[in-house]
């Protein structure tokens, strides 16, 4: 059955993906990387934990304020500020993220803090811009149905609003997302700790087993996220509005 | 219980240019289980006053009263859930099934999903759709036309004694369109809804309407039984609007068992006949081919009950009786 067999088109890409993670595994044990990496397990486990934190921390929280300033600018009171609003969104993703991190080092001092709130400023716009983009092309004459039919603000917003909005926002998650896991070794350069640590001062001490000991696990991680939050949009978004599930 | 009573409905929207009057002081009333059509060009004030009715816009003066009751009393979002409402576009909300968007406003109201499934299943199939093979269907898996049974589905779905169509079949083929204003007739004759139906088709109007309004820039120009609108337009605009075929269209809308005069007795077995309960279409194609003068008209069982004479036909078509 189609819809069968759908759902695992969708893991090809991350099959293919396991594959070639095989073939470089096996280049790192039979070239010896392998145990100069492994030297450095206490130090993963202790950074992976931190690193995660820092992900964690920063994205969850960046989803739930995303959501809720995409929706709050979506509304019709908000209208008439809501593309200015969403302008200056767009500047400030402009910002390179470094920048970013050493703008809040400079207002917040070094450590976790500034790092966690730099990472979630670069998480937030990507959501705050597609939550209210998708809410916004849901079609007018569905919104109209749902208040002649006698649905009220909240209902309309939580019945047809967000379900056929959802496959945007959940595209906008996803990105939001990769760009958090994607920054967050940077946060060791305003010390935030995390798997940077591993990979900045193995670049300085051209320390191959050490770089790689903190590029692997980061590596693995943006995977499982991206596996994660796609999974998640796979099987949230309803089948009705869900590209992938009516190709 | 649900006649429908508009007074000096009015609404004005204010503009950079000054004030606009959408609709101006609209006057009329609807009987309980009558269908009424709105017509007229784009931009009359039909729609408007369509969205007046249910509140989805607010009247800047004037009432509506449904069942004797002002609405303006009644909360808009209950009073909506009261009041079937179908738009051209549709509607459907994608995001959920066919017995989903059936289903909103019985569970607005409470209803047990068993019930709710149940009314949706018992919709489909009076609106000829069979119930197992749409009911989990998602609306990007229907054609047009079933798209739109749906949508009158769902308008129904809370058997809300009033109903409120904006151009419901407007975006449909021609073929697809006779077949469900046939449904929505048949429907209709069994539920008794009071209907008020926005339209801008005049064979659409005289094929579906007890009365029909016709509006112009915002005022009602004449509110008639079609038959008399067709037989005597209030003015020029009215006249122009229905189109100078007017008469042919009145055809539809008288039967033949009107114009006859009664008979018994044998059936002379070359005249032509026509069926008393049909219309005067039919009628007047036997004319036409024949150019017979006078016609049998037969029963259902095929005996003779009457005559119809071109001259009857004349007079009937010439005069505007109500």
């Amino acid at each position: 059955m189609k819809g069968v067999a759908l759902p695992r088109r969708s893991l090809m890409p991350y099959a293919t993906l396991g594959l070639i993670a095989l073939a470089l595994l096996w280049a790192l044990v039979s070239s010896g990387m392998w145990s100069d990496i492994l030297r450095y397990k206490k130090d993963i486990v202790y950074l992976t934990r931190q690193h995660l934190v820092l992900v964690a921390v920063s994205g969850s929280l960046a989803i739930a304020c995303g959501l809720g300033i995409g929706i709050w600018l979506s509304r019709p009171w908000m209208a008439r500020y809501a593309q200015a609003a969403i302008q200056a969104v767009n500047m400030v993703t402009a910002i390179p993220t470094l920048g970013k991190l050493a703008l809040m080092m400079s207002l917040l001092g070094i450590g976790p803090l500034p790092a966690i709130v730099g990472l979630w400023i670069a998480t937030l716009l990507p959501i705050i811009r597609n939550t209210y983009e998708g809410i916004r092309a849901v079609p007018a004459h569905l919104v109209d149905a749902a208040r002649g039919m006698g649905l009220a603000r909240g209902q309309i917003l939580r019945r047809v609003e967000l379900p056929n909005a959802l496959f945007v926002i959940f595209a906008g998650v996803r990105t939001a997302m990769a760009v958090n896991v994607g920054t967050a070794p940077i946060a060791f350069l305003i010390g935030g700790g995390g798997l940077g640590e591993l990979i900045f001062t193995g670049i300085d001490l051209q320390e191959t087993g050490m770089m790689l000991a903190g590029a692997i696990p980061t590596a693995l991680l943006a995977v499982i996220v991206d596996f994660l939050f796609g999974q998640a949009q796979y099987w949230l978004v309803p089948r009705g509005v869900n590209p992938l599930r009516n190709a | 219980m649900a006649a429908i009573r508009l007074e000096a409905l009015t609404k004005t929207y204010a503009t950079p240019r000054g004030d606009v009057r959408a609709v101006e002081r609209v006057s009329l009333s609807v009987g309980d289980g009558q269908i009424c059509v709105l017509l007229g060009p784009s931009g009359c004030g039909k729609t408007t006053t369509l969205r007046m009715i249910n509140r989805l816009v607010t009247p800047s003066s004037g009432k509506v009263f449904i069942g004797g009751h002002d609405t303006d009393a009644a909360d808009p979002v209950e009073l909506r859930r009261t009041i079937g409402y179908v738009i051209q576009q549709i509607g459907l909300f994608p995001n959920m099934t066919v017995a989903g968007n059936i289903g909103v406003v019985p569970r607005l109201l409470g209803w047990s999903t068993e019930r709710t499934r149940a009314r949706a299943e018992e919709l489909l199939a009076m609106l000829a759709m069979e119930p197992k093979d749409f009911i989990d269907r998602y609306p990007g898996e229907l054609s047009g036309g079933q798209a739109q049974r749906v949508g009158v589905a769902r308008a129904l779905a809370a058997d809300p004694p009033v109903l409120l169509m904006d151009e419901p079949f407007g975006a449909l083929d021609p073929v697809n369109r006779e077949t469900i204003q046939d449904e929505f007739l048949r429907m209709q004759h069994a539920l008794k809804k009071t209907v008020i139906f926005v339209s801008h088709d005049i064979d659409e109007a005289v094929k579906l309407a007890d009365s029909i309004a016709i509006f112009r820039s915002g005022r009602l120009e004449q509110y008639a039984e079609p038959d008399h609108l067709l037989a005597q337009p209030a003015n020029e605009f009215v006249a122009s609007f229905v189109g100078s075929d007017r008469t042919l269209k009145r055809l539809r809308l008288i039967r033949a068992a009107d114009v006859m005069a009664r008979a018994s007795g044998n059936l002379d077995a070359t005249a032509p006949t026509v069926r008393a309960s049909e219309d005067l279409r039919r009628v007047a194609t036997l004319f036409l081919e024949h150019g017979a003068d006078s016609l049998a008209c037969v029963d259902e069982r095929g005996e003779l009950v009457g005559y119809v004479t071109r001259a009857a036909l004349a007079e009937r078509l010439g005069s505007a009786r109500r």
